[in-house]
């Protein structure tokens, strides 16, 4: 028997309409995990009480505390330092919520809290060939295992509580093939922004991407969902790629996958959950490796990129004028070597151990610049653990940083920790639009390795020196013996 | 949610291409559990000089936008955050339809959950509204059409079901538990599979 040849998107889509959509009405689309956290879930709880409705399936709805969580220890007293009361009250509204409709929470006592999108994967509540969705628009990072993974909105938050359902028109395809091996110290953050940066902060919009080819297929897991997460910065909705080897190490024996024999089968599953010989996309964008340079923003959108040795564009079009006159530039200004006032790293873009581990290997041994704050944040309780097993949180204290409770931090600013008005922040997150860490706040955007690497030189600076060069004998000796 | 069949309003602009939602409702006032009150918080950042007074140039603060229900913006309005505080925080000030070449896929689909209607046209007629703030442009959501105010009209698109959703005042949450059965059928037919959801339930 021979069928249509049918892309990865198709097979999720076809393996989850409900109802098919028509002329008059959208598909409605079963959702298999349901992801929820205190900012977009309370009027989505406040809507199934107006309605007397209860939670459809608890099991499939996971919930954490993530983003207006404060990254400091609790007090002496025993309080949380919350940004206001505002705050409190709506972790406090999530757990009640949680409570009353049998839905497990990850709370602040829970081993395995964390930043939504990086604790799913993490506990294997993500899984290949699952229709995902999130009150988050980088939910797009669970599509890195070939999960149909997207952001919404809280009425539909609202929707999927009460009917584990979406009502949803089918998306186009995009493929980005990126062939090619990436330089040293070219890592999966610098492929996403020089991404963006070609196809546009637009350039996704009303499509699902999938990206393929040698340069994605040699990612580690973490790497590939540095990628995903950021499909949304190009206005997709969703990124995917295919499960293959690499998905099912990274599975394997995670708390909430299935075990043993049943592992095995459901991997004999998950290998259907790709692109089939001859499928087509509607679009298709290819890029070489090769073309791709350590990578940073420069304006105010995701897709005003620049390589680090590059300039800011000098053209008088408006919007650049704009970014450029907020974030402090000359036109055709150079990147590198303009000063540095904090540094972030963590997100769901850049907050797993791989990423901590990058930045920990340029600060190692070395110091912060003293004009720089540095803020290294874990992305989840387990990701702090490891990394504090490693050693690295000795080094990030020894290098001046400050190592904080895992959430969203500074990403979004709304928890307290802000960068302030006319400062420039190097930040390993997603988002570097005007005031997103802070009111008046210039965000530069960077990898794991970048950003570490200008909080030691006090500037915007190439991350490559700093990868293949060892740190001063001395400071190397020092770290030996303590 | 209220019928919405025709709106008449002038226009008020804001030409800046990719305006976010963190424009629209910057995050520090996400910590709210209310969906009322976001529109003071509108443009929160833009609205006001640095010593924090208003900025009377700002379209927001001119008083003869005072009560105008239709936005005109450069192109990808509404990109960024799935945040539906930022549709809130705009129909809060009263708008209820927002004009751009292009209009982010999320934010497009909270809108129209929230009776604010997302018109995509075609670029030139954008960048004329976008040069002659103040217009007065009538819209017609049965008819999927705008009249200009030279009097010429325009068709723009609208899905079928968001037309009927915005005419009548449907709301999906309701037209989704109506399909009770259908879910449930999916249900049982997957579970028979012993496909992932069993899986997924003996996982958790
Ligand atoms: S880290 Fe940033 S982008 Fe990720 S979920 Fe938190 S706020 Fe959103």
């Amino acid at each position: 028997m021979t069928s249509q040849p049918k892309t990865l998107f198709d097979k999720l889509w076809d393996a989850h309409v409900v109802t098919p959509e028509s002329e008059a009405a959208p598909a409605i689309l079963y959702i298999d995990l349901h992801l929820i956290h205190e900012v977009t879930s309370p009027q989505a709880f406040a809507e199934l009480d107006a309605r007397g409705l209860p939670v459809r399936c608890p099991d499939r709805t996971k919930g954490t505390l993530d983003h207006s969580t404060p990254t400091l220890p609790v007090t002496a007293n025993g309080q949380r330092p919350y940004v206001n009361d505002e705050a409190r009250a709506q972790v406090d509204t999530l757990r009640a919520n949680c409570a009353r409709f049998g839905v497990e929470l990850f709370d602040y006592d829970s081993p395995q809290r964390g930043i939504v999108h990086v604790m799913g994967p993490e506990l294997g509540l993500t899984q290949p060939g699952q229709t995902i969705v999130c009150g988050d628009s980088h939910t797009a990072t669970h599509g890195a295992f070939g999960a149909l993974a997207f952001g919404i909105g809280t009425s539909e938050v609202g929707h999927v509580l009460a009917t584990q359902c979406l009502l949803q028109r089918k998306p186009r395809t995009l493929a980005i093939t990126v062939d090619g091996e990436l330089g040293p110290g070219v890592g999966a953050k610098d492929l996403i922004l020089h991404v963006i940066g070609v196809i546009g902060v637009n350039g996704g919009t009303g499509h699902v991407i999938e990206y393929r080819g040698s340069a994605i297929r040699s990612l580690s897991m973490e790497q590939r969902m540095t990628v995903c997460n950021m499909s949304i910065e190009a206005g997709a909705r969703a990124g995917l790629i295919a499960p293959d080897d690499v998905t099912f190490d990274y599975l394997r024996g995670r708390p909430r996958v299935p075990q043993g024999e049943a592992f095995d089968a459901a991997v004999a599953r998950w290998k259907a959950f790709r692109t089939d010989e001859g499928a087509t996309f509607d679009r298709e964008v290819r890029i070489d490796a090769r073309d791709i340079q350590p990578t940073v923003t420069w304006g105010t959108h995701p897709g005003q990129v620049a390589a680090v040795s590059a300039h800011v564009p000098g053209s008088d079009d408006a919007d650049e004028a704009k970014a450029r006159d907020y974030m402090g530039w000359d036109a055709n200004a150079a990147v590198a070597g303009r000063p540095v006032d904090v540094v972030f790293v963590g997100s769901c873009t850049n907050s797993r151990l791989s990423d901590l581990r990058e930045a920990a290997g340029v600060l190692r041994g070395r110091r912060v610049h003293p004009r720089v704050r540095m803020l290294v944040v874990p992305g989840s309780e387990q990701v702090k653990r490891e990394a504090e097993r490693e050693g690295i949180d000795r080094i990030v204290r020894e290098a001046g940083a400050e190592w904080r409770e895992p959430g969203c931090s500074m990403c979004i600013a709304m928890n307290g920790d802000i960068v302030g008005a006319g400062q420039l922040a190097v930040s390993t997150s997603n988002r570097n639009f005007e005031g997103r860490q802070g009111k008046g706040a210039r965000t530069v955007l960077a990898s794991p390795a970048t950003a570490a690497a200008c909080a030691v030189a006090g500037e915007i600076t190439d991350p490559r020196p700093y990868l293949t060069t060892l740190p001063a004998p001395h400071a190397a000796a020092e770290l030996e013996t303590a | 949610m209220q019928p919405l069949t025709e709106v008449v309003s002038r226009t008020i602009v804001l030409r800046e291409r990719n305006i976010d939602t963190d424009q629209i409702i910057p995050a520090r006032f996400l910590t709210t559990t209310q969906r009322k009150g976001l529109g003071k918080h509108a443009f929160n950042d833009w609205r006001t000089l640095a010593d924090g007074s208003p900025d009377p140039e700002f379209p927001f603060n001119r008083a003869e936008n005072a009560g105008a229900r239709i936005l005109v913006a450069g192109r990808n309005f509404g990109c960024g955050s799935s945040r539906e505080h930022a549709p809130w925080a705009l129909t809060d000030l009263g708008l209820r339809a927002v004009i751009s070449a292009e209009i982010a896929d999320i934010f497009r689909s909270n809108a129209l959950k929230n009776g604010l209607l997302p018109i995509v046209l075609d670029e030139r007629i954008v960048d004329d509204l976008l040069e002659q703030p103040g217009v007065e442009l009538r819209i017609d959501v049965a008819q999927r059409s705008l009249t200009l105010p030279d009097g010429r009209v325009v068709r723009f698109p609208l899905d079928a079901f968001a037309q009927t959703c915005l005419l009548e005042g449907v709301d999906q949450l309701g037209y989704l538990l109506k399909q009770g059965d259908a879910i449930a059928r999916f249900e049982s037919a997957r579970d028979a599979q012993a496909s992932q959801t069993r899986e997924f339930r003996h996982a958790s």
